[in-house]
């Protein structure tokens, strides 16, 4: 059969979800009882009291609940997640709060109600009282001395910080021919999936168990922590991630105060019990991520080589830090992207604020990390005369460097080392693809003519598939069906497909005979999450130890049934027979059934299933030889040492509408490398998605809050997520550099798109207008501004 | 004028793909809601309950239509088509949905419903209309995952594979 690995093949999940047949969170258990919140009204408060009374005489309301209520470790903060020794005041929420709220949209009490639409009308009646304190929100102010403090018990906002060297950078900074200092700043922003989250929870008394469905990128983590709170086996707990409806990061958190209430007040009230996500609650009630002050000293030489260079910066953490410090630990790993940093040094700060908590949204600290590398490498260009092309080359890490250490911890806690790549060549190819050299000429041309265009590149390296591991089940059925099961759950990044892939080539059956279930604990239990751009490397290589174990259990028993030496034996279409003997053969499913030895007494394969059986087990062997098992089936664990780096370059050549301040993309090129390609589809699928979310992110979207914490636009009437009027198409190239870590060779993709496009479309705004672009995102008033830099000529 | 409170239900007849169905809602109840929680016809999606994202379009007599900004009651008598009804009672499926997944036109297909019935009235002149003219037809409906290149190319080629569908 056709081998389908690297080929485009059409998404198997798609006929079900063009169909309407999708099941994602909110379309399961429509007998649930519903639930809403009382949230924060204020992003720093005492609450005095909670008047539920009001609430309890609406019709249809079953039960409200506010901290008082909760037992055991419900009554606790909600856990922080990834510890890191720089945490200095690591503060988490309680699940309904306490006697302080430290953001607006912090969970105070819970009404569940026959609908949503009681369950609001109930909200609305709750009366809290509290005692507003001022509140603190911009970053810079709250990292000041004496500045206000986010949360009543501390002394100041630093939730954590951290530093790490390479080489000596004082001494090196000290002696260089030139020396730079730089502010850059990005804001706030958020994923915004087109489904919020949603958590759905039904108790069975009778036999005490739980099966949660939650609209998760980590249903089996999800499962382990309520169990510990439930203080129950892992067994009586289920969690199901269905059909998500994209995450981009904000569906992994570990805990929303949601996902445990609701699974809380199931057991508690013994009925099913759902909670929604309105768009609004996803504003202020899930994470968000991005906002980062960086200084930059960085000494170069004549030539624009850069013998070391310094960041300083500061992450809003917002009001809790449940993720820790992994945002701005990423960022400082990654900040060196593509470029040989022999001295290089961060400190960072993680501030806390009145404000939704932080933790990584799609690109996880990296667009920071690359705004600040590659404006750093314009500016240095523009302060010596030099191109920054040129300034790009002398500084890139070569083909034979590899592999390289960076220097600095990567976000596992191990050493960051890229694995393989071919920077000069990604660099050569974008500049070709865009005719970089013919564009002095052009924006020269078009200058004259009195407009501005500009050309921007920028370049990342994006560390992806790390541990600890991912696991799969497969099992081959009587009919010839295969079923693999992976612990992490998807998102939109089409697994059921390339996972079944690997397997029908693995197995040589009809890919759509291979079905795929991901996140849902009863297949598999163990797992860890779809983030990180780690599926394809750490599951799919779990997928391909599986099949392969699979493959040499049917060889092996094929060549008991049909008589024939193990070696002699192949697989072929969907059946197991002999080489040269075509005849001799067994289909996959009927060899399952009959490496099963018990009786069938239904199904059309049964009578010749135990006819084979007979010669299978002739030999006086007890029926399931030692180390066999019965059927066929696997399951493996692959678990990498370290990441896998994969990297690309992006160039983009903008005009600005004179009038309208609109930034107009006349072309935008992407040249990337994720190691070899499962499936080119869903590859270019990933990398326009994600170059879409950057242009969001560059130019439309940003959360903007006022200096008493409150979000100005919590709607996407006012978070301008772009429409296809506003994204162009991308022109995609590709390098396939194999990652010689794992077996298949591959890298992750699912963030690749998003991380450069902000930092490219500063630089070309910056070459447009030519002057610096120091802070992202942009916006027409603020290229009014700078189209109009003397006020009395506005 | 009839008049009933929040909790009072009203009867009303909603045609929604062929099928006719007598309910009894509450006035404040949106269609999103009857379509997805009364008759469980959860293909249609919410995204953002306030018009923008376009997740619960659905055809209201033909024309595309925002659920979440509509009352049930306010459909009593009309004729409504979801994604549902799109593939053929046989499970063919329609043109678009074949298109959709040709051209890649969608990862986690939350918002796909939505741009399936905001494309259905126009996909046969999508062939004629430039890109600029197609992205505008298709600007009302957000999508998150795509970039909408596959959503753009899925529409554009549509007609195509009507037309083949139909030579075969």
């Amino acid at each position: 059969m056709t081998r389908l690995f690297g080929e485009p093949v059409e998404r198997l999940e798609d006929l079900r979800l063009l169909t309407g047949r999708g099941r994602y969170t909110d379309d399961f258990a429509h007998d649930a009882a519903q639930v809403a919140f009382v949230r924060s009204e204020h992003a720093h408060a005492q609450i005095r009291d909670i008047d539920v009374t009001g609430a309890l005489d609406v019709d249809g309301v079953l039960a409200v609940y506010t901290h008082e209520d909760l037992d055991g470790d419900f009554a606790n903060p909600l856990p922080l997640l990834v510890p890191h020794e720089g945490i200095v005041a690591p503060r988490t929420q309680y699940a309904l709060a306490t006697d302080e709220v430290c953001y607006a949209g912090e969970t105070i009490a819970m009404v569940v109600a026959t609908d949503r639409y009681v369950a609001e009308d109930a909200v609305a009646r709750i009366r809290v009282t509290y005692e507003p304190h001022p509140a603190i929100v911009d970053l810079g102010a709250a990292a000041e001395p004496g500045a206000r403090v986010a949360h009543a018990d501390l002394k100041d906002n630093v939730a954590g910080q951290f530093s790490e060297q390479k080489g000596d950078v004082d001494a090196v900074l000290a002696m260089a021919p030139h020396l730079f200092e730089w502010r850059f700043e990005i804001e706030r922003s958020a994923s915004t999936p087109m489904e919020g989250r949603a958590v759905v929870a039904r108790y069975d008394a009778s036999d005490d168990t739980l099966l949660v469905y939650d609209s998760t990128q980590a249903p089996t983590g999800i499962r382990g922590g309520l169990a510990a709170l439930f203080g129950v086996d892992l067994e009586r707990v289920q969690v199901v991630a269905p059909d998500v409806g994209g995450g981009f990061g904000v569906k992994i958190m570990q805990f929303y105060p949601e996902e445990v209430l609701i699974p809380w007040a199931a057991r508690r009230l013994g009925t099913p019990v759902k909670w929604t996500e309105d768009r609004r609650e996803h504003f202020i009630g899930s994470n968000h991520e991005r906002k980062q002050i960086h200084e930059v000293r960085v000494g170069v030489d004549d030539d624009g080589r850069i013998l070391a260079l310094e960041t300083r910066f500061l992450h809003d953490s917002g009001a809790y830090c449940p993720y820790g410090l992994i945002v701005p630990v990423i960022t400082s790993a990654q900040l060196p992207g593509p470029y040989k940093l022999e001295h290089y040094r961060y400190k960072f700060r993680a501030i806390y604020t009145n404000t939704v908590p932080t933790s990584p949204y799609r690109g996880a600290g990296r667009p920071q990390a690359v705004f600040v590398m590659e404006r750093t490498i314009e500016r240095v260009a523009r302060e010596l005369g030099l191109d920054s092309a040129d300034v790009r080359r002398r500084n890139l890490i070569q083909p034979d460097e590899f592999p390289y250490d960076v220097g600095v911890s990567f976000q596992d806690g191990g050493p960051t080392v890229y694995d393989s790549g071919d920077y000069p060549r990604c660099l050569e190819l974008l500049l070709d693809a865009v005719a970089y050299t013919d564009f002095d000429v052009e924006r020269k041309r078009a200058a004259a003519a009195g407009r501005r265009v500009g050309l921007g590149i920028g370049a990342y390296v994006e560390g992806t598939g790390i541990g600890p591991y991912e696991g799969a089940a497969i099992n081959v059925l009587g009919d010839g069906t295969v079923t693999v099961a992976t612990g992490l759950s998807t998102q939109g990044q089409a697994h059921e497909t390339v996972f079944a892939q690997i397997v029908a080539d693995e197995l040589d059956v009809d890919i759509e005979r291979v079905q795929v279930t991901t996140g849902d604990t009863r297949r598999i239990g163990y797992g860890v999450g779809t983030f990180a751009s780690r599926s394809a490397v750490v599951a799919g290589n779990a997928v391909k130890k599986a099949a392969t174990s699979v493959r040499q259990q049917a060889l092996e028993f094929a060549g008991r049934v049909l008589e024939a030496d193990r070696d002699d034996v192949e697989l072929v279409n969907g059946t197991a027979r002999v080489k040269g003997s075509p005849q001799t053969a067994i289909p996959l499913g009927r060899l399952a059934l009959v490496a099963n030895p018990l009786r069938y007494a239904y199904g059309a394969e049964a009578t010749e299933a135990t006819e084979l059986a007979r010669k299978a087990y002739a030999s006086g062997d007890a029926p399931l030889p030692e180390g066999s098992t019965p059927g066929l089936n696997a399951v493996e664990y692959y678990s990498p040492r370290c990441g896998v780096f994969g990297f690309g370059m992006h160039a983009a050549i903008v005009e600005i509408d004179p009038d309208t301040c609109n930034l107009l993309i006349r072309r935008y090129v992407i040249v990337h490398d994720c190691g070899r390609v499962i499936n080119p589809l869903v590859v270019d699928g990933q990398v326009r998605g994600g170059f879409a979310q950057g242009l969001g992110g560059a130019f439309y979207e940003r959360i903007v809050y006022d200096d008493t914490g409150q979000i100005q636009n919590a709607s996407f009437m006012d978070f301008l997520i772009p429409y296809a009027t506003e994204v162009p198409e991308p022109e995609l190239h590709h390098t396939e550099t194999p990652s010689p870590n794992n077996e298949l060779g591959v890298k992750g993709v699912g963030e690749a798109g998003v991380i450069p496009v902000s930092t490219v479309i500063a630089n070309a705004v910056a070459d447009a207008l030519g002057r610096p672009i120091d802070s992202m995102p942009l916006s027409p008033w603020q290229l009014f501004d700078m189209l109009h830099p003397d006020p009395a000529e506005r | 004028m009839m008049y009933a409170g929040p909790a009072e239900r009203v009867s009303i007849t909603l045609t929604v793909n062929g099928d006719v169905h007598e309910l009894a809602v509450e006035t404040r109840w949106l269609l999103s809601d009857v379509l997805r929680h009364q008759l469980e016809l959860t293909g249609t999606h919410v995204g953002c309950e306030h018009g923008v994202c376009g997740c619960c379009t659905v055809l209201v007599d033909g024309r595309p239509a925002r659920s979440c900004l509509i009352f049930a009651v306010q459909a009593d008598g009309a004729d409504v088509r979801t994604v549902e009804g799109l593939a053929g009672r046989d499970g063919r499926l329609h043109p678009l949905q074949t298109a959709f997944r040709r051209h890649h036109g969608l990862q986690c297909g939350f918002c796909t419903p939505g741009f399936l019935m905001a494309a259905l009235p126009i996909y046969r002149e999508a062939p004629a209309m430039t890109d600029q003219e197609l992205r505008g037809a298709l600007g009302g409906q957000l999508c998150r995952c795509t970039g909408y290149v596959g959503i753009v190319e899925a529409v554009r080629a549509a007609a195509a594979i009507e037309a083949e569908g139909d030579a075969t």
